[in-house]
């Protein structure tokens, strides 16, 4: 199998005023293609810094990043922009959803910015379809619970066919009921489709339904990779 | 994304806060409508001060004794013999026409009623160098200019004031300090102009006022001399003309002139410097409520891009580059000073409109004309401003970083 992330000696320092502080510490891994796995470890573990290094929202200070056969690590932001673009699928926490749009439009939303103009309802419409959402395109984001929210933002996600799907605490918002099937959904949708998923999470209920957890401690891997 | 999709989206998001985008367009519609209209007025008054220039005649020279500018030593009177002389078809092939004319008043009645119109003393010629129709009765003739006649040319201001009415009045005799003149007609109406009212004069043969009215020391003597130039090319060379013959026979070979030669281009050259000094004034003025608003945009923009700014971030999360930011929110800031040139030009139009008809009320020959210029001026300016005063915002928008705008709360 081939890797889809391959992470090497990963370091990230953040300036605050005088003092360096360093968020990564040097952080090597690869993931499968099609894999699921989740990023655990407490607040202040960098675990927020390698998921955005990893979700290419950020550059590390220094080290070699390689997603899906491009090296990353040097690119300008306006690379890093399209290659979120056509690589990388977010689901936050707070689904960030555009309010005064509705949920077709919320999806169409990557496809926009990638120029896709050809069929751009279609895929939208196959995407939030995907997530079980169809009669609810038209709808606007406080028309809907916090569960469709998410779902919306599922299929924003899935919508380019990016390589991963970097989740940040996705059912974090959300009473457990309802987190479960967010969780159901995102881990079927990598079995129908193969796309690799990674949850950020600190809830040892999530981590244990993917196949793979990576602990972060002060900015190092701990233990197994 | 598209410009097309840009607009949309700008249209969509300025919508969703009608109020405060109301308010900042209300700015620009300000400003705009301000410059249009200080625009259609300076140029109204420059029609009109043009308008009643060109109504005083056709290619006219103005020939006066002495110098405002200069304080010249006993200056020679203009003569009748002057005026002959400029006559020469040799010496003055330029001149077409030259009617030389008594300036005086004096008080006009008739039964109870009496006006103190100005009076002038003039020659046939007069009416074709002067631009004067009549709307009754007949011009002075050389044959009153030979009689002496005691006829006399009312303006129909002077019409209006003795009869009341301004026809009809031809053949009825009225008294001109005193003496018995016959009415032979009816000036027609120029309206109120930049030198008074013309309408409020008294026109008799020149010959008449010599003899009887405007007595001047010498039997000979004119107060000014009107000359008509054979067309507009040649004014300057009619101009030089009467210099020459006017210093020869003044026996002026060097010094200055004792005599001062205007004419309608001058005139119309320093009316028109001041209108556009009052043009650029009141532009000027009204460009500054332009700024005010431009920056009533900048400020709008700013306080949009903080509160926007998870949007931005989430945008960049989704692979917007930084062009694609940058063009969100100028189309915004350009849709929203547009919408305010485009009222403010309605607006603009309507308060020249109105400015119009309060001239026309107060009987003013004064209309406000909103040129294209002024409407093309006042749309690419007001673009521009909101394209000057969106970059700002704009920018710092497009240079937001992905992470830190997403944390933003």
């Amino acid at each position: 199998m081939d890797n889809v992330i391959e992470a090497h000696d990963i370091r990230k320092v953040y300036k605050m005023g005088e003092v360096e502080v360093q968020a990564l510490g040097g952080v090597s891994f690869t993931i499968q293609r099609g894999e699921v796995l989740s990023i655990m470890g407490p607040s202040g573990s960098g675990k927020s810094t390698l998921m955005n290094t990893l979700g290419c929202l950020d550059r590390p200070t220094s080290g070699e990043y390689i997603l899906d056969g491009e090296p990353v690590a040097s690119l300008n932001d306006d690379q890093l922009a399209s290659v979120r673009n056509r690589k990388v699928g977010f689901v936050f926490q707070s689904f960030n959803l555009l309010s005064r749009q509705t949920a077709i439009t919320n999806v169409e939303l990557p496809l926009r910015y990638s120029g896709t103009n050809d069929g751009r309802r279609d895929r939208a419409m196959n995407a939030l379809r995907a997530v079980g959402l169809e009669d609810r395109m038209t709808h606007r984001p406080y028309e809907l619970s916090g569960g469709q929210q998410q779902r919306v933002a599922i299929a924003r996600a899935i919508v380019n066919n990016p390589a991963i799907i970097m989740a940040d605490e996705p059912t974090g918002n959300l009473d457990s009921k309802v987190g479960k099937e967010i969780m159901n959904l995102l881990l079927n949708l990598n079995r129908e489709s193969g796309t690799t998923l990674i949850i950020v999470t600190h809830d040892p209920m999530i981590a244990e339904q993917t196949q793979r957890v990576i602990r972060l401690r002060d900015g190092l891997l701990d233990g197994a990779a | 994304m598209t410009l097309g999709q840009a607009f949309l989206e700008a249209l969509e998001s300025l919508s969703g806060n009608k109020l405060r985008s109301g308010l900042t367009v209300l700015g620009i519609v300000i400003g705009v409508a301000a410059v249009i209209a200080m625009l259609a007025v300076g140029k109204g008054a420059e029609q009109s001060i043009t308008g009643s220039i060109s109504g005083i005649g056709t290619n006219l020279l103005f020939v006066f004794r002495g110098d405002p500018a200069n304080d010249i030593r006993n200056p020679k009177p203009l003569t009748l013999g002057d005026a002959d002389a400029l006559r020469d078809q040799f010496a003055a092939p330029s001149i077409e026409a030259v009617a030389p004319a008594l300036q005086g008043s004096g008080t006009v009645s008739f039964g109870g009623e009496q006006s103190t119109p100005d009076i002038l003393g003039v020659t046939p010629d007069y009416f074709q160098v002067r631009n004067y129709k009549i709307t009754e009765g007949e011009y002075i003739t050389e044959e009153h200019m030979l009689g002496r006649a005691s006829v006399a040319l009312l303006g129909p201001e002077v019409a209006e004031t003795l009869f009341g009415h301004s026809d009809g009045v031809t053949g009825e005799t009225i008294r001109i300090e005193g003496q018995p003149f016959r009415v032979i007609g009816v000036l027609e109406s120029k309206g109120g102009g930049a030198f008074g009212s013309e309408d409020n004069q008294v026109l008799i043969p020149f010959t008449t006022a010599q003899a009887r009215l405007i007595r001047r020391s010498t039997s000979d003597r004119v107060d000014i001399i009107f000359v008509q130039a054979v067309s507009g090319d040649v004014v300057d060379q009619a101009s030089d003309e009467i210099t020459s013959i006017l210093r020869t026979r003044h026996r002026s070979p060097v010094g200055a002139d004792d005599f001062t030669i205007f004419t309608q281009q001058d005139l119309l050259s320093t009316f028109q410097s001041i209108t556009g000094i009052l043009t650029v004034f009141l532009g000027g003025i009204a460009g500054i409520s332009l700024l005010v608003g431009g920056i009533g945009i900048m400020n709008i923009m700013l306080v949009s891009v903080t509160e926007r700014t998870r949007e931005i971030g989430l945008r960049k999360a989704l692979g917007a580059r930084r062009r694609d930011i940058l063009t969100q929110f100028l189309t915004e800031s350009s849709l929203l000073s547009l919408i305010g040139g485009v009222i403010g030009i309605i607006f603009g139009w309507l308060i020249a409109f109105a400015v119009g008809k309060i001239a026309e009320a107060n009987n003013t020959a004064f209309t406000p004309v909103v040129g294209l210029d002024a409407v093309t001026l006042a749309t690419l300016f007001s673009a521009a401003v909101g394209l000057f005063f969106g970059i700002y915002p704009a920018n710092r928008a497009a240079g937001l970083e992905p992470v830190e705008a997403l944390r933003y709360e």
